[in-house]
């Protein structure tokens, strides 16, 4: 495959290997010579974070390097928190740090999500945080940059996943809609990312009614209104307008849907948007009626042709079903590495732990 | 495009809990889908079409060529379900651009393709299906769908359609077989109303309401006549030239599992009685009874360890003779005298109870402590055989149930309406832990008899008292004293109790006792009956 050297273009027997300068702590991922980490699961003196979701974009970090809208979003959920010193880069800036040259690339996870490109003396890591291949309108989409390591999430590398096309989950809820119209449909979905591109599917399928919101769903909503994704007439779902409910759409966390909140509905049909959903079991241990297949994550086949459209001779797994993924590469002679990275996957569609038991 | 929309169809099912749900899923599949896919549809839903053409090993071979063995194996572990392994890890092939098969094209060409073609045939189909459509095909082509569509929910889903009686669909259901055109061109109006003729059909039951104690007072006990309560299921047995069959209450053909009585229907009428299992004229408890149902095929063993019979309290047709308009009285003699002609193998008449007066007939119920007896039947003298339940004609008259007061310990998430509350119950005594204390065993679950405000009581106390959790089941403090009723406890081998309880369920929250002083197991075993009872 002859892909070594990717940064210069050219194999060289002094370039570095990545092993030698980013290195697996018990503080996270740390590019050694930048003297930084990403996505640090403590807080560090310099991080640089790939995207806003919780298990990714800790508090108490001293500095921070983001995307402006992963630093936004970080602010509006932790506030304070949020870091002392933030630092804003913008796609297709470069930035220096020590030796080490950075750049922040899409990775159409979520909006502001990137993936983190570091050369360090003609060797080239990229380290993508979580990433999908299929469109979202809500972020830019995802690009991929050829390197000599490639640090990949597999949260559904197993063949099992395929993700249908989004669009034709959401006919679903609206044929649903159509044979339940006295029934609200109350869609359980991550508030961060999923929940917005959720609004946008919807109306690209022709809902130009109100989408109603689960208090939880707002703030995250309107930030992303502010950030330049128009989303259309959102209302709160609140008890008061229970009869204004009736055949609506309510958008709310993954937690409420079997939960008390939901009681207060009008005969609730429960649907869940999450990648888990192509398994019946799963879908039936969650009490879901309406299992839609929607994830913001790769896909079986979406991460195997991303790492050979990168061409890195090796990949290293931070997440997820690292067994699979590393017997499928060493297939085709690339070399797998299972990091083991703690404290990453703990966002809705990458939890694997809490179906079943309700969060309280 | 059936295929797909039986799909979707099918995924809606297996996920609604809901039975007003389920019927409208069911009402607009009769709307929007095309003869004969409909019909083919709806008896394998029913399971009135089942294939057994294609193994599990031939579909496991099929994608075993297509995989790494490896990458199969993970997915099979993760996903439990090898069809639906399958179903999903299926390699789609770029570049098939056939359409989808029909319900129809399937169930036909699995008659005809002989067997060495089978493989190709199959593979072709879910090259062409999305995975929701492959898990359809693999478990209708396996004989695995279960999706819980009762022959009875799919016809009162007709009769809700169409607009007509679910008696009159019932009287012709079993004489038309699938894709049932005749009966569609009939519900949409096009046909007359089919003739089932000589093919063994289902006649809808008489059924009887509970007796209410304003009832029993103005209860005439001249005219009325008394028998048993069989704890039993009720059953119809059809025989003649057409065929013999065994229906199940909600008109369920369950001849396959009882080939004992079948074999003894050597005669031509209807008769309506109790199934049971009987050894030496004792009729054993319900449980032994649950052996031998939702069994297709039964055993050598099963046979001689659970002997079923019937016992027999109506006739509804002798010959081609319809006496149902006839009243109680005279079927009852007609009955009489049929049994004694017959002397069939494996029947035996229901005994009538001769009675006096209202509070006689109180006395022997009270009385009747025997497990395999739930109480009495009241039916009118004059009562002729009607469809469903005919006020002031038949009567139930269950006995008084039993009851223990005992501590909560799991609760788990009920479903549908109920999906968002902590909802059945498991339920122990003490006994003692063999190491000079007290421990509680599990003695039952109960899922009913709380009213709302209950519920809604007990689903806060279960979540302010967890200690633990396993998947939708919480374990909570053994502090909470509840009464139950039931209606017979029985022994059993496969309860760690040793004890099973019949129809158990929640009578009060006895928030004024405290746990320790709940029932004790020995309290429970001092219901269990002694033997079987006399029939
Ligand atoms: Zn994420
Ligand atoms: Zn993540």
């Amino acid at each position: 495959m002859g892909c070594t050297g990717a940064a210069q273009g050219q194999a060289s027997f002094t370039m570095p290997h990545p092993e030698t300068w980013l290195r697996v702590t018990p503080d996270g991922l740390l590019c050694e010579p930048g003297g930084f980490f990403i996505d640090p699961v403590r807080p560090v003196e310099r991080a640089v974070i790939t995207h806003g979701h919780a298990d990714h974009a800790r508090p108490g970090h001293r500095s921070v390097l983001a995307t402006p809208e992963t630093l936004a979003i970080m602010r509006a959920r932790m506030g304070e928190g949020a870091g002392d010193s933030q630092q804003e880069m913008r796609h297709g800036e470069v930035l220096r740090q020590g030796d080490v040259t950075i750049r922040l690339v899409p990775a159409g996870h979520v909006l502001g999500s990137a993936q983190v490109v570091m050369e360090w003396r003609g060797s080239r890591a990229v380290v993508s945080g979580d990433y999908k291949r299929q469109a979202d309108a809500t972020c830019l989409p995802f690009e991929p940059v050829p390197c000599d390591v490639f640090v990949t999430e597999a949260t559904f590398a197993l063949p099992v996943f395929r993700h249908p096309d989004p669009a034709h989950e959401v006919a679903k809820l609206l044929r649903s809609l159509a044979l339940f119209p006295e029934r609200t449909h109350v869609v359980g979905c991550y508030a961060l990312g999923k929940c917005q591109r959720l609004i946008t599917l919807l109306r690209a399928a022709g809902w130009d009614r109100p989408i109603h919101l689960h208090g939880a769903q707002q703030p995250l909503c309107r930030l992303y209104e502010q950030l330049g994704v128009p989303l259309g007439e959102l209302r709160p779902a609140t008890v008061a307008n229970k009869a204004e409910l009736r055949g609506a759409i309510v958008l709310a966390p993954p937690s409420a849907i079997a939960d008390r909140w939901a009681r207060r509905l009008a005969e609730p049909v429960t649907a869940l948007a999450s990648g888990w959903m192509r398994v019946r079991q799963r879908a039936k241990l969650r009490g879901v009626e309406l299992p839609m297949v929607i994830s913001d994550h790769a896909d079986w086949p979406d991460l195997n042709r991303t790492i050979d459209e990168v061409a890195a001779p090796e990949v290293w797994v931070t997440h997820g079903r690292d067994d699979a993924l590393v017997h499928a590469l060493a297939g085709r002679g690339i070399r797998g590495r299972a990091l083991h990275l703690v404290g990453l996957g703990e966002d809705e569609d990458e939890a694997v732990a809490s179906e079943g038991a309700p969060a309280a | 495009m059936s295929l797909p929309a039986f799909a979707e169809l099918l995924e809606r099912l297996v996920f609604t809990p809901g039975r007003n749900a389920k019927l409208a899923l069911l009402r607009d599949w009769f709307a929007t889908q095309p003869d004969p896919d409909r019909g083919v549809g709806l008896a394998a839903l029913t399971e009135e079409l089942v294939f057994t053409t294609a193994k599990p090993m031939l579909i496991r071979d099929l994608v075993a060529a297509r995989t790494d063995p490896v990458l199969l194996a993970l997915s099979h572990d993760y996903v439990g379900d090898l069809a639906e392994t399958v179903a999903l890890i299926w390699p789609e092939r770029m570049g098939v651009n056939a359409e989808p098969p029909t319900l129809s094209e399937v169930v036909e060409a699995l008659e005809v393709t002989p067997k060495a073609e089978l493989p190709a045939l199959i593979a072709g189909w879910l090259d062409t299906l999305d995975s929701g459509g492959r898990l359809a095909l693999i478990k209708l082509i396996t004989g695995g769908l279960r999706v819980g569509v009762s022959g009875r929910l799919a016809r009162v889903a007709l009769a809700e359609w169409s607009g007509k009686p679910v008696e009159e669909i019932e009287e012709i259901w079993h004489g038309v077989a699938p894709p049932y055109l005749p009966i569609f061109r009939w519900l949409e109006g096009q046909a007359e109303k089919p003739d089932p003729r000589d093919a063994p059909v289902f006649r809808p039951l008489m059924l009887a309401h509970p007796l209410e104690d304003r009832d029993l007072a103005a209860l005439d006990p001249a005219a009325y006549r008394a028998e048993w309560k069989w704890d039993g299921i009720r059953v119809q047995l059809t025989a003649g030239p057409g065929g013999r069959r065994i229906w199940s209450r909600g008109g369920e053909d369950i001849s396959g599992g009882f080939p004992e009585i079948t074999e003894a229907m050597d005669f031509h009428g209807v008769l309506d009685g109790e199934l049971l299992v009987i050894r030496d004229g004792l009729v054993a408890p319900f449980a032994d009874l649950q052996q031998r149902l939702n069994r297709k095929q039964v055993g050598p063993k099963m046979l001689r360890d659970y002997p079923v019979g019937v016992r027999l309290y109506d006739l509804l047709f002798e010959g081609g003779e319809d006496l149902r308009p006839l009243p109680f009285d005279e079927r009852r003699r007609r009955l009489e005298d049929w049994v004694a002609r017959h002397e069939p193998a494996r029947m035996d008449l229901s005994p009538l109870i001769a009675f006096a007066s209202v509070a006689q007939l109180s006395e022997v119920r009270d009385g009747a402590r025997a497990a395999s007896i739930e109480g009495l039947m009241l039916k009118r003298a004059d009562s002729p055989y009607l469809a469903g339940r005919q006020k002031g004609m038949w009567w139930k008259w269950k006995r008084d149930p039993l009851s223990i007061d005992a501590v909560l310990m799991y609760a788990q998430r009920g479903h549908g309406k109920r999906s968002s509350f902590y909802s059945d119950y498991t339920f122990g005594l003490w006994r003692p832990d063999g190491a000079g204390g007290e421990e509680l065993v599990p003695v039952g679950k109960a899922y009913s008899g709380y009213t709302d405000e209950e519920l809604g009581w007990l689903d806060r106390w279960i979540r302010n008292h967890t200690t633990s959790r396993f998947g939708p089941v919480r374990e909570v403090e053994k502090a909470l004293v509840l009464e139950v009723i039931f209606d017979a406890a029985q022994l059993s081998g496969r309860h760690k109790s040793g004890v099973a309880l019949r129809f158990p369920r929640i009578a009060r929250i006895r928030t004024d006792k405290p746990a320790s002083e709940a029932d004790r197991l020995e309290n429970l075993m001092a219901y269990v009956e002694a033997g079987p009872a006399e029939g």
